[in-house]
């Protein structure tokens, strides 16, 4: 037990490692293009997992996740943005006043903006988290709507429709991944504890969770609140690597792609969502092609048709909900135990057939 | 010693038009084993869903241990010792047998979130005890060979003892049972009655219980109440309510051409 236990700490050094060196390898080989790319697949892992925590493990349908990007995107950009930028880009309306000057350094905005965000989940979690299903996922689009609307008008914080540029840019792979990863491990280690257990009771069965004496409510504005801090420290990355926001970016649409990643995954597999995280990140770019005008063997000429590729994914969707409920994963993770025991059957079958 | 653990004053319970339980009082003393009967439809589940605080009795009080607990939420009312299984098993379905006792640790744990994400010596202490409670308390109840296992792959008579176990895990005083007979041959009833009693003397509980089975019911049962189409019929000892007429002609009876 012990021994396994160290072997399995081996592993995940290992394993750690070995991402570090692929990142590593990545940042001095890749282009820019497609550093941006992978870096937009460690954001849609956070999405992703920390949807999963909200929707695969507390069972709770809420379809909030784009409103509190919004919230960390914005809260970041206002605070990392130089006193010069913000003088030229809110002509509109200046700024205000108190907004004019600040600048702060990226981690602590970047961290603000999880912490916006999350109190914003903490006060729409309130009244939403007292309605089930179908309505709770109407009441947290709704509420998402209403901080981009709220975000559109409050000219002199946020300069409106027009948005903001001119935002710090972050460009490494190390940043954005490195947040995943503690996204991950953040996550795992709360699914993991007696709280993520209590999560699963009540997505499981509400009534015999709360008869064990758990308070429903007070778990499921903890795992929302949890859920929209990642969502808010997702969307300040974003900001940084778009280096550019405005209220339209963070429309259902949005959400309505994490929804994919965390279906296509499975509800309910912190692994899945990361895997099914790189593989809509890297299709969409690959997808591109359907969007351009293509040549059929020179016989029939099809024009570009913009939107293509969420036409595609919307299929995708649906064939993953009709036919492969389970997504990728199911419930299940990836971890060593699975893998070692497939290797130790492995040298079974070859001391097997050697003898 | 003889003041009641459990007492409803005239509770009633409607819903919309329909009296699923009207003026019901019922005491239960510390120790006993009371049943709880009547046909299906006649407002038994209803009690359980008052005195646990699933509903909010429309008319009435109910006291636990001498308090008022009328409306309290159910995680409030477990947490002063009321426990409870269901009628229909309500097990955690991804979870295994002890995943499922620890759950009622949950709200016992003495330590924050932030010191299990950080794995602080507080939190995994706590969490490590709670968990040998839990093993022990499967030991006792012979659950220990299936501690791993997926608690939707037991059997069905283990799957109820486990809910039993599992509301044994809150530390209640007081344990509810929605017909734990249910579904089950006359040898494990048998064997179900003989658990019930040892827990009852084991753990120094009182036992509330909804049942079908008769003989489980007049076997292991001190006092007993019943209920027919929300109306208090009958009360008394077994053999109080076996000669009853009213009881005859409104349920043994009928039970009795069913067997
Ligand atoms: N939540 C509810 N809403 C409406 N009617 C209910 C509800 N719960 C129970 N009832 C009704 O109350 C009556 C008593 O039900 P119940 O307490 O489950 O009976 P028993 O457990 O004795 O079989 C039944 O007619 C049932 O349909
Ligand atoms: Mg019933």
């Amino acid at each position: 037990m012990d021994e396994q236990l160290r072997t399995k700490f081996i592993l995940n050094i290992v394993f750690l490692l070995a991402v570090a060196l692929l990142i590593y390898w990545g940042q001095h080989n890749l282009n820019n293009f497609e550093i941006r790319i992978l870096n937009l697949a460690a954001i849609f892992a956070i999405l992703g997992v920390s949807l999963n925590l909200v929707l695969g493990f507390t069972g709770m349908f809420s379809l909030g996740h784009a409103g509190f990007m919004c919230v960390g995107a914005y809260t970041t950009a206002i605070l990392t943005m130089s006193p010069g930028s913000k003088a030229i880009i809110y002509f509109m309306e200046p700024i205000h006043p108190v907004l004019a000057n600040i600048q702060w350094p990226l981690l602590p905005a970047i961290l603000l903006g999880g912490i916006t965000a999350a109190v914003f989940g903490f006060v729409i979690g309130f009244p939403a988290l007292r309605l089930r299903d179908d309505y709770l996922a109407i009441a947290t689009l709704g509420f998402s709507e209403i901080i981009r609307i709220i975000v559109t008008n409050t000219i002199t914080i946020t300069n409106g429709a027009l948005g903001l540029k001119n935002i710090p840019s972050i460009k490494s792979l190390w940043i954005y991944w490195l947040a995943a990863i503690l996204t991950i491990l953040v996550i795992k280690r709360i699914l993991n504890s007696s709280w993520g257990y209590a999560f699963r009771a009540i997505r499981d069965n509400e009534i015999a969770a709360e008869a064990m004496g758990i308070n429903i409510f007070k778990h499921k504005l903890l795992s929302f609140t949890i859920g929209a801090f990642f969502a808010g420290l997702a969307g300040a990355l974003m900001a940084h690597l778009i280096t550019s926001v405005d209220p339209t970016m963070f429309r259902f649409l949005f959400t309505f792609q994490i929804l994919l990643i965390v279906v296509l995954g499975g509800m309910g597999s912190i692994s899945g969502s990361v895997v099914a995280a790189l593989i809509v990140t890297i299709g969409m770019e690959v997808l591109r092609i359907v969007e351009q005008p293509m040549d059929l063997f020179g016989v029939v000429e099809i024009p570009g048709l913009p939107g293509m590729r969420m036409v595609i994914f919307s299929i995708l969707l649906l064939l993953v909900i009709l036919f492969y409920r389970q997504g990728l994963m199911g419930t299940r993770e990836f971890n060593w135990d699975w893998l070692l025991n497939k290797l130790d059957r492995l040298k079974d079958r070859m001391r097997g057939e050697a003898a | 010693m003889n003041k009641p653990i459990l007492q409803t004053d005239n509770i009633s319970m409607q819903f919309g038009g329909l009296t699923a339980v009207s003026e019901l009082s019922i005491q239960v003393l510390p120790g006993e084993i009371v049943g709880l009967i009547g046909p299906n439809g006649a407002g038994k589940t209803t009690v359980f869903n008052m005195i646990t605080g699933v509903y909010t009795p429309t008319l009435g009080k109910i006291y636990y241990q001498g308090n008022e607990i009328t409306g309290l939420k159910p995680d409030r009312i477990t947490s002063l010792g009321v426990a409870r299984t269901f009628q229909n098993i309500r097990l955690f379905e991804s979870m295994s047998v002890l995943e499922n006792v620890m759950i009622s640790k949950h709200v016992r744990l003495n330590a924050s979130l932030a010191e299990a994400v950080l794995g602080l010596p507080r939190y995994t202490n706590n969490r490590k005890a709670q968990k040998e409670e839990c093993i022990e308390l499967l030991k006792r109840v012979e659950l220990e060979d299936v501690i791993n296992e997926p608690a939707v792959s037991l059997p069905y008579g283990k799957q109820r003892r486990l809910e039993i176990v599992r509301a044994l895990a809150t530390n209640p005083q007081l344990l509810l049972l929605d017909e734990p007979a249910a579904g089950m041959n006359p040898n494990e009833s048998i064997e179900l009655m003989q658990f019930i009693r040892r827990i009852r003397d084991e753990f120094h509980i009182t036992v509330l219980m909804i049942e079908h089975h008769m003989e489980v019911v007049m076997g292991i049962c001190e006092r007993i109440y019943v209920l027919d189409y929300g109306l208090t019929l009958a009360q008394g000892n077994p053999e109080q309510i076996q000669n009853n007429e009213k009881v005859i002609e409104a349920y043994l009876g009928v039970v009795e051409l069913d067997a």
